[in-house]
Parts: C-alpha cells; sequence; structure tokens
C-alpha cells in the first residue's frame, strides 16, 4: 500500500437496517477518506448513523451498497476471518465502558489481543508492558480493574488497542463515563499518540471533546452532514 | 499490502483457551461443581458396572476352563412318588455297573465315578485334613487334569482296590516339605498307602478354594477302606463324571445320558427322574447371569446419569456464553475469528468433562472396591475401562458443549458488544 492511500475509504457506503417489515437506512451515500496520521472526531445527535459508520470502519460490519476500503482492503472481499485479522492487526478498539475483563489483571487484559496471535509468551509479556507504559501505567500493571479508576482503567483500555501495533485507533465516546478533568487528561493521551503517527478515529457528542480533533465529521438522519478541517486545539 | 509483513497468524493456542477455560471454572467453582455431579456419578456408575460385568465375565471363562463346556455330572436325586419327592433318604445310589454303561454311550470319551471325604491325612509326626477323591482310572481325563510327576491311577487298581495315593501340589508341600513323595507312605484316617503319583498344580478356584489341597485314590479302596459305613452300599459309585468329545453336542448327549439312566433305573413314562444331570457351562452361565443382570442395570443408571451430566454442561455453558456475551464481543472487536470463540467454548466444556470424568474415576474406583468387599462380586477393574471411561466423559462435554459453543461463536460481534 503506498503512503497516500487513504486509510479510510468510503464510497457511496450504504447501511439498511430490516426492522419487521421496514428497512431503515442508518447509513445513506457516505463518501469520505481519512488519511494515515489523521485525528478524526465523528459526531451527530443518537440514530444519526454515527455509530453505524464506526461499526463499518471497524470492520465489524459490512455495507449494504457501495465500497469501504479500510489500509487498502475492499472489506467486501474479506471474510470472516481476513475481518478478524484486519481487526486483530490493524485496528485498536476503545469503548465508552472499557471493557476490561473482571478478576484480570492490566497486563492481561493489554494481551487480550495478542492472544489471537502465533507472538511468543515473552514478547506478548514486553509487547503488553511497554504499551501500559506509554499510557503511564508502569506501576500498575499488576492491578485488577477493581482496583483501577476510572481513568486508569481507560487507559488499560488504550494500552490494549496500542499493544499489536494498529495504525488507527476507533474510540467510541472514550470519555463518556469519565469525569471532565479525567476525560481531558484522556484526550490529551489520545492527541499524544496521533503525534507519535497513529491515527484516531473518535466518536464523541461533546463538542469540547471534539475540539481535540484535526478534523470533524457530522452525521445527521444517515448522512454526513459536514467534514471540517480545525486547527488542533 | 506489500510493505507490511506480518507473521503468521495461527490463532487462540490451546494453553490459552485452557488457561480462559480454567479461570473460568475457578470463578463459579461451586457452580461447576454441581454442574460435573452427573459426569462424575454418571462415570462412576460406569466404571462399578463394567467392572463387575468384567469381573463376572472373567469367572465364567475360568470356570469353563476349570470344568470344560463338555462335561456332564450325573448324582442321586430323591426319587418321586405321585409328583411328591420322597426327600434325600430315597436316593439310590449311582453304581459301578452305571458307569460302564455310561462308558459304553455313543459320544462320550470318558467316565468316571467319585466319591468323596473328608479325611485327615498322616505323614511322619504331621497331619492335616483334606479332601479325599476316589476315583476311576479316567477322572484326570474328565477332568482335564494331568499327573505332573509319577503316575495316575489304573483302571485295575480303581477295580481291585489298590492301597495307592495321588496327591495335589499342596499336600505335598505341606506334609513332604515339597520333597518326592514317590513311594512314600502316606495314611489316610485307618489305611495307609503308597504315594504314586503328583497331580499338576491348578491354583485356586473361582470361589477361593485351594483345588491342589486333595488325595486321590481308587473308587473302591475310598468306600471299602477309608469311608466304610454300615449302611453304605457297596458298588455306590458316588456322581459319575462325563467328558463328552469335543466335536458333539453336549445337549444331545446329555439326552441319551437321561434316556439310557431312565431305563438302567427302571423309571416309567411321565415318572420323574430320580437323578440330576449338571451341564457345568450352563450351571456357570447361570451363576454368573445375575452379576451381569447387575452390571447391565448399573450400565443403565450410567448412561442415564452421563445424558443428565451432558444436558447440565449444555445449560451451564449456555450460561456461560449468555454471560460473556460481552467479552465474546471484545474478543471478536481484538481479533478473534469465530472458530477462536468456538474452541475457547468447547475447551471449557472438554475441562469440565475432564474434571467431572477424574473425580467419577476415583469414586468409580472406591464404589468398585467398595462393590467387591460388601457383595463379594468378582470384580475386574481393567486400565482400558479406566482410560474409556475418562474419554466417555470427555466425548460427552464435548457433545453436549458443542451447541452453546456454536452459539457463542455464530454471535454478532457488534449485538455482543452492545449486550447488557
Amino acid at each position: 500500500m503506498s503512503a497516500d492511500t487513504p486509510l479510510i475509504r468510503a464510497e457511496g457506503v450504504c447501511k439498511d437496517y430490516t426492522m419487521g417489515r421496514n428497512v431503515v437506512r442508518a447509513l445513506i451515500d457516505v463518501d469520505v477518506d481519512v488519511q494515515a496520521g489523521e485525528f478524526v472526531a465523528v459526531m451527530g445527535p443518537s440514530g444519526s448513523g454515527k455509530s453505524t459508520f464506526m461499526n463499518l470502519v471497524g470492520a465489524l460490519d459490512q455495507p449494504t451498497r457501495g465500497r469501504l476500503t479500510i489500509a487498502g482492503r475492499d472489506l467486501a472481499t474479506l471474510d470472516d476471518d481476513a475481518l478478524a485479522r484486519l481487526r486483530n492487526e490493524t485496528l485498536g478498539f476503545v469503548f465508552q465502558q472499557f471493557m476490561l475483563l473482571a478478576r484480570t489483571n492490566a497486563l492481561d487484559n493489554v494481551q487480550l489481543p495478542l492472544m489471537y496471535t502465533s507472538m511468543n509468551r515473552h514478547e506478548k509479556r514486553e509487547r503488553a508492558e511497554a504499551a501500559l507504559e506509554r499510557v503511564g501505567l508502569a506501576e500498575r500493571m499488576d492491578h485488577g480493574p477493581a482496583q483501577l479508576s476510572g481513568g486508569q482503567q481507560q487507559r488499560v483500555a488504550i494500552a490494549r488497542a496500542l499493544v499489536n501495533r494498529p495504525r488507527m485507533i476507533l474510540a467510541d465516546e472514550p470519555t463518556g463515563a469519565l469525569d471532565s478533568v479525567t476525560a481531558e487528561e484522556i484526550m490529551q493521551l489520545f492527541g499524544q499518540l496521533n503525534d507519535e503517527g497513529v491515527t484516531v478515529v473518535l466518536v464523541t457528542h461533546e463538542e469540547e471533546i471534539a475540539e481535540h480533533a484535526r478534523r470533524i465529521l457530522r452525521f445527521r438522519d444517515g448522512r454526513l452532514l459536514s467534514d471540517e478541517a480545525r486547527q488542533a486545539a | 499490502m506489500s510493505a507490511v509483513v506480518r507473521t503468521e497468524r495461527s490463532g487462540l493456542q490451546l494453553s490459552a483457551s485452557l488457561a480462559i477455560a480454567l479461570k473460568a471454572i475457578r470463578t463459579n467453582s461451586v457452580r461447576s461443581l454441581l454442574t460435573m455431579l452427573g459426569i462424575i456419578i454418571g462415570i462412576a456408575a460406569a466404571i462399578v458396572a463394567v467392572s463387575i460385568a468384567q469381573g463376572a465375565g472373567k469367572q465364567l471363562t475360568e470356570q469353563i476352563e476349570q470344568f470344560g463346556t463338555h462335561v456332564l455330572q450325573v448324582r442321586p436325586g430323591a426319587s418321586w412318588r405321585g409328583g411328591r419327592s420322597q426327600g434325600a433318604d430315597s436316593e439310590r445310589a449311582l453304581t459301578d455297573d452305571d458307569v460302564d454303561a455310561l462308558r459304553d454311550l455313543d459320544g462320550i470319551e470318558a467316565t468316571s465315578g467319585r466319591v468323596q471325604a473328608s479325611v485327615t491325612a498322616v505323614v511322619g509326626g504331621r497331619n492335616r485334613p483334606v479332601s479325599l477323591f476316589g476315583v476311576g482310572a479316567d477322572f484326570g481325563l474328565v477332568q482335564d487334569w494331568e499327573i505332573a510327576e509319577g503316575r495316575g491311577i489304573t483302571e485295575a487298581e480303581a477295580r481291585r482296590g489298590a492301597k495307592i495315593a495321588v496327591l495335589g501340589t499342596t499336600v505335598v508341600e505341606e506334609l513332604f516339605d515339597g520333597a518326592d513323595p514317590i513311594g512314600q507312605r502316606i495314611r489316610l484316617n485307618r489305611t495307609s498307602a503308597t504315594v504314586v503319583g503328583v497331580l499338576e498344580e491348578k491354583g485356586a478356584g473361582s470361589w477361593g478354594q485351594d483345588q491342589d489341597d486333595v488325595v486321590w485314590m481308587p473308587l473302591e479302596t475310598v468306600r471299602s477302606r477309608v469311608s466304610r459305613s454300615p449302611q453304605a452300599v457297596a458298588d455306590d459309585a458316588g456322581r459319575i463324571y462325563l467328558k463328552v468329545w469335543e466335536d458333539r453336542e453336549v445337549a444331545e448327549v446329555e439326552a441319551d445320558v437321561e434316556h439310557l439312566m431312565r431305563v438302567r433305573r427302571d423309571i416309567q413314562p411321565g415318572a420323574e427322574d430320580d437323578f440330576r444331570i449338571a451341564n457345568f457351562a450352563e450351571f456357570i452361565r447361570a451363576r454368573n447371569a445375575t452379576e451381569s443382570l447387575l452390571g447391565f442395570l448399573l450400565a443403565a443408571f450410567s448412561a442415564t446419569s452421563l445424558v443428565v451430566g451432558g444436558i447440565g454442561i449444555m445449560n451451564i455453558m449456555l450460561v456461560s456464553v449468555t454471560e460473556r456475551t460481552r467479552e465474546i464481543g471484545l474478543r471478536r472487536a481484538v481479533g478473534a475469528r469465530s472458530r477462536d470463540v468456538l474452541t475457547q467454548f468447547l475447551v471449557e466444556a472438554t475441562v469440565l468433562g475432564l474434571i467431572g470424568g477424574l473425580v467419577g474415576l476415583l469414586l468409580g474406583i472406591g464404589g468398585t472396591m467398595l462393590a467387591a468387599r460388601l457383595g463379594e462380586f468378582p470384580v475386574l477393574l481393567s486400565p482400558i475401562t479406566l482410560a474409556g471411561a475418562v474419554g466417555v466423559a470427555v466425548l460427552i462435554a464435548v457433545f453436549f458443549g458443542y451447541y452453546p459453543a456454536r452459539r457463542a461463536s455464530k454471535l454478532d460481534p457488534i449485538d455482543a458488544l452492545r449486550f447488557e
């Protein structure tokens, strides 16, 4: 893949859901490119299609019509195994509710994506330790989720997203469960990661969170309403 | 993606699945134990059942080998009058003439009478209670019992009542310290005899009795000298043992024997026999049938329990899948293939089955030993049974765990992540 190939390329992407007899058009004719290294906020009220867009970009779903290419690979050409591999190697997910495994320490939580690689035990551990150091949790590796604050748990989740060195992090309302001070810290972390070259795409409905991004995509009623570039905050 | 070289993915490693499974089981240890109970009981019952059945089977084989399937025994029975048994006192003895007549019957290879007495054997200063058999020359042939040293009893000696004896190995050991007894004297009650042979060692019988603690003497010698009693019939042959030729049907020859004996004993048509014919193979089978039935009932119980155990595993795995829906969604998002999820839950079910099987194994061994002691059954705990039992537990777990595991693997990642 050449350097100027976009990381995300959506061409006329549509997604329909069938609810009983009704067809809900969740996404209508979305055309957008996201280049490697960008920091993009995806905004819109609930039902706007932003979550559907994120699911598609996360290779968790397939468009009904149109073409969606992630890291140069047309999703329609990939089977279940190839999609899993794409998620494992190219994407990192961060969720609003952290999604850490209970009764499992930070180090093991971070290693979760590596479980689905052929990496040896030693390498997995080194990678996980490096990822936790990168998010500032070098001292908390053996702590379980119950022993960590919300902000720390989200940092563990971000370390998990980073551990297999993805090209892009997809964050779905990553600060939604955090107080404003902690949310600010987490956003600064995303900013740092972006500065280091990781592409970040995050869904939010808060303007002050979106202000951390350099580009904002606004969805409404399944359509991409606006696409504005911003000066970095 | 030519610029990016990645190592080939091998998917979820087995050791990792195992760790996840053990953690899940440990987290819900009480629930897991209750789930395994059906498997535990089923496997334990299966082991007890198979051990008893195999024990009975082994005993059957041994007894057939011991007595032979082509051996018949004729013994006197109570006579009947007007449909009523006249009791033991009415028994009419079988005689030497009966033995001779049966010997000439078509299909009979060898015949011998056998009287039995419990006597004290004395050699030098030592004495010992032994079973004394008064037998004909062919008794060894009928019983398939060879002479190890010296010689057996000849026809002439059997008829004239020679004062000779053939000893079992136990008697030789106990009274002669294992030294060669041939040509030595042995006294049985008040009759002195010369030892002419030693029987081949037979070992313990299936009831545990020592078959080698025995002395054979000519039939005539025993009845006229050793165990002489006033009311004894002079030519009483005791019980008559018949060996049927290997290529003949035992049942047919048995019918001929019965017919001949009825004629000889002048039994009217329609009247009951006043003698009994025992067919050893049938006798042994009947005896073992009881034990086989018990084994069958236990096997049925065990199968039921295993199915219940399997359903228990399926149930708990469905609960586990539901409880961990979000975890499944997360795993899919970070790169688990649907077959990685399938493997994970199958391994968890397998571990449940394996632990249940191993606990059931211990319980089954204990139960078998208890049954052997309390019921005095012959049991056979074979390694194949034990390994097979654990294998069955695992198979059942995989069979019943497959549906929940497949359901987990087919979950839509998006729905699973959103599951509350």
